[in-house]
């Protein structure tokens, strides 16, 4: 385990995003401590990807994001790439007709830029945590399968070595086994030190890897608290877990 | 016909044929990261052969006047948006440098004795006034509009070269122009004579298309070029800036057709307007590598300067036709061929 540091390394506070008269996010307020693995649950429509969208850069917004010790109001995707953090969006976005190997060294493009060399380490930690992607390192991105494509998207946004990697519903359309291995793969990161942002349908599975847990619902953010406080609380057992949703939390295990 | 004959006019066929592979390439490198298909690359090509001749009659080209006045509006357009949203000193840093730029340029032009100066200058000079149109021009045209359809890229780039031909005989007049080969000497291959000219065009063709390849294929810049054609949003997401790739492309672009006016400006008379055949011609090379394959075009674009030479020889009157009939038979096999790697949902 590493060290618990309190220091807030993502502090979002007063976000708002409008979809042109629709708001989306009306004032959400966030923060993530250095280390620690933050999960976002809700419902369909609650606004989770817009809020990863807001605080990635893609989508205007409102309100101040102070990433790292520096504030940004509504800015530029590369400018945040730039300061280390990373985004595993829900449509994946691989670049379909270049190789799986090159898909992953473009990932380590901002350290290639930067001068630094150490990224084919990084790429061999990636082949060695996904011997899948090894295999097909000459194929197209395009002929991956579902799962292998996600794992593609998740080694990729690890090749730039974020301070914080936020992920899109990592286990969208992926079989229970896959998404058990995913979900046990967030859990080594965190062991390694590196701070999540993970937004998940499944609530349960989200739940017991993460530190701190946020609700969102209907663009605001409706409970919050320890994660594992969360999973037992009556009201979002109630309402977002459901007593038939227990085999959920086997994906995790 | 007897094989002196042939030689000469495999000569030529190569001579223009490496002309051409270097306009496929660049409008292949421009289409695939920006979806533009580069009509312009013509006036880039007269640009260059013209301003070189300009300079090799002592005069200042009228060029300047239009790097001074793209940049002029490139850094209003940037103060404008300055003031609208922040000001950051680096891009105030950056916008002084452009205009220092252009005056710095203006200067040199207006106060060397172009006439005398080594050739190598001329040329340096040429291409200094030239390749920063490229990106300013990105910047001015295409910027604003990277999310729209191909369709409406093609049309702006249409536009822009009706524009730049127009500009092109305000600056030049509309007089041909030729300039003096690199070097005067020719030499004996067998019984072949061999102009030191085609010998420069092949060889510098020929090292600028291998250093593109090894670019575009092997490093992780030329990849990211590539990436940001394939992929808009995953490149972001990388830090790859598709504003900076576009710009890079049209700088290179820009790079390649004056280089290529510049080459050939001794070999054969240039007009304001004859950029718009040369470059299409490259362009039926590019399409013969289905507008995807480097190699695949630069064959083409030489097989393409071939027919023309000897289809010259032949049927001189039908040289044109035949060339651009060329490209149909290539789309239909094309067409039969292709297949398409599934995309991302």
């Amino acid at each position: 385990m590493t060290q618990a540091t309190e220091k807030n390394l993502l502090d979002v506070s007063g976000l708002r995003v409008a979809y042109g008269k629709v708001e989306a996010l009306t004032g959400i307020d966030l923060t993530l401590k250095e280390g620690k693995l933050v999960t976002v649950i809700g419902p369909n429509g609650a606004g989770k990807t817009t809020l990863l969208s807001a605080i990635m850069g893609i989508l205007p917004s409102k309100g101040t994001i102070r990433f790292n010790g520096k504030d940004f109001i509504s800015p530029d995707v590369e400018t945040l790439v730039g300061h280390g953090l990373g985004l595993v969006p829900e449509k994946r976005e691989l670049f379909s007709t270049m190789t799986v190997q090159d898909n992953l060294l473009l990932g380590a493009f901002q350290r290639y830029r930067r001068g630094d060399k150490s990224y084919d380490q990084t790429l061999s930690e990636i082949y060695s945590l996904f011997p899948r992607l090894w295999e097909r390192r000459q194929q197209q991105a395009g002929t991956l399968s579902g799962g292998e494509r996600q794992m593609l998207a998740i080694g990729r946004a690890m090749m730039s070595k974020p301070k914080l990697l936020m992920l899109d519903e990592p286990s969208l359309g992926l079989a229970p086994l896959i998404t058990r291995e995913i979900f046990r793969i967030f859990a080594d990161l965190r062991r390694q030190g590196v701070s999540i942002l993970l937004v998940e349908q499944n609530a349960r599975a989200a739940l017991k890897v993460a530190d701190y847990a946020y609700v969102l619902e209907g663009g605001q953010v409706a409970m919050q608290g320890p994660a594992a406080e969360l999973a037992n609380d009556p009201k979002v057992i109630e309402a977002y877990l459901g007593l038939a949703s227990k085999h959920q939390e086997l994906l995790s295990s | 016909m007897n094989f002196q004959i042939a030689t000469l006019l495999g000569q030529d066929g190569l001579t223009n044929g490496a002309i051409y592979a270097l306009l496929a390439l660049s409008i292949l490198l421009v289409f695939t990261v920006t979806r533009i298909l580069l009509i312009p690359l013509g006036e880039f090509v007269t640009f260059g052969a013209l301003t070189m001749a300009a300079m090799q009659m002592g005069k200042a080209p009228k060029l300047e006047w239009l790097l001074l006045g793209l940049v002029l509006i490139d850094c209003a357009l940037d103060l404008y948006q300055q003031i609208k949203h922040h000001i950051d000193r680096n891009k105030m840093k950056k916008i002084a440098l452009k205009l220092g730029y252009a005056f710095v340029m203006i200067g040199l032009l207006n106060n060397l004795s172009l006439a005398e100066i080594p050739m190598a200058c001329q040329v340096l000079l040429t291409l200094c006034l030239i390749v920063p149109l490229g990106p300013i021009m990105y910047r001015l045209f295409f910027q604003p509009l990277a999310d729209a359809p191909a369709l409406v890229l093609l049309i702006v780039s249409i536009a822009l070269h009706v524009a730049m031909v127009g500009v092109g005989l305000l600056l030049f007049g509309p007089e041909g122009a030729r300039t003096q080969p690199f070097s005067d000497t020719g030499f004996r291959l067998g019984t072949v004579m061999l102009k030191s000219q085609t010998l420069w065009v092949i060889l510098v063709s020929i090292f600028l298309i291998v250093t593109l390849f090894i670019a575009f294929e092997r490093t992780l810049y030329g990849k990211a070029l590539r990436a940001t054609a394939v992929n808009r949003m995953g490149a972001r997401l990388q830090g790859i800036s598709p504003v900076f790739a576009g710009k890079a492309t049209f700088a290179l672009a820009a790079f390649i057709g004056s280089a290529s006016g510049i080459l050939i400006a001794p070999i054969t008379t240039l007009y304001y307007d004859s950029g718009f055949i040369i470059s299409l011609k490259g362009f039926v090379g590019a399409i013969i590598g289905g507008l995807v394959s480097y190699p695949i075009a630069a064959i083409g674009a030489v097989a393409v300067g071939m027919i023309e030479a000897f289809s010259m020889f032949w049927a001189s009157n039908y040289k044109e036709i035949i060339v651009f009939t060329l490209i149909i038979p290539f789309l239909i096999w094309r067409s039969m061929n292709s297949h398409h790697v599934e995309d991302d949902e």
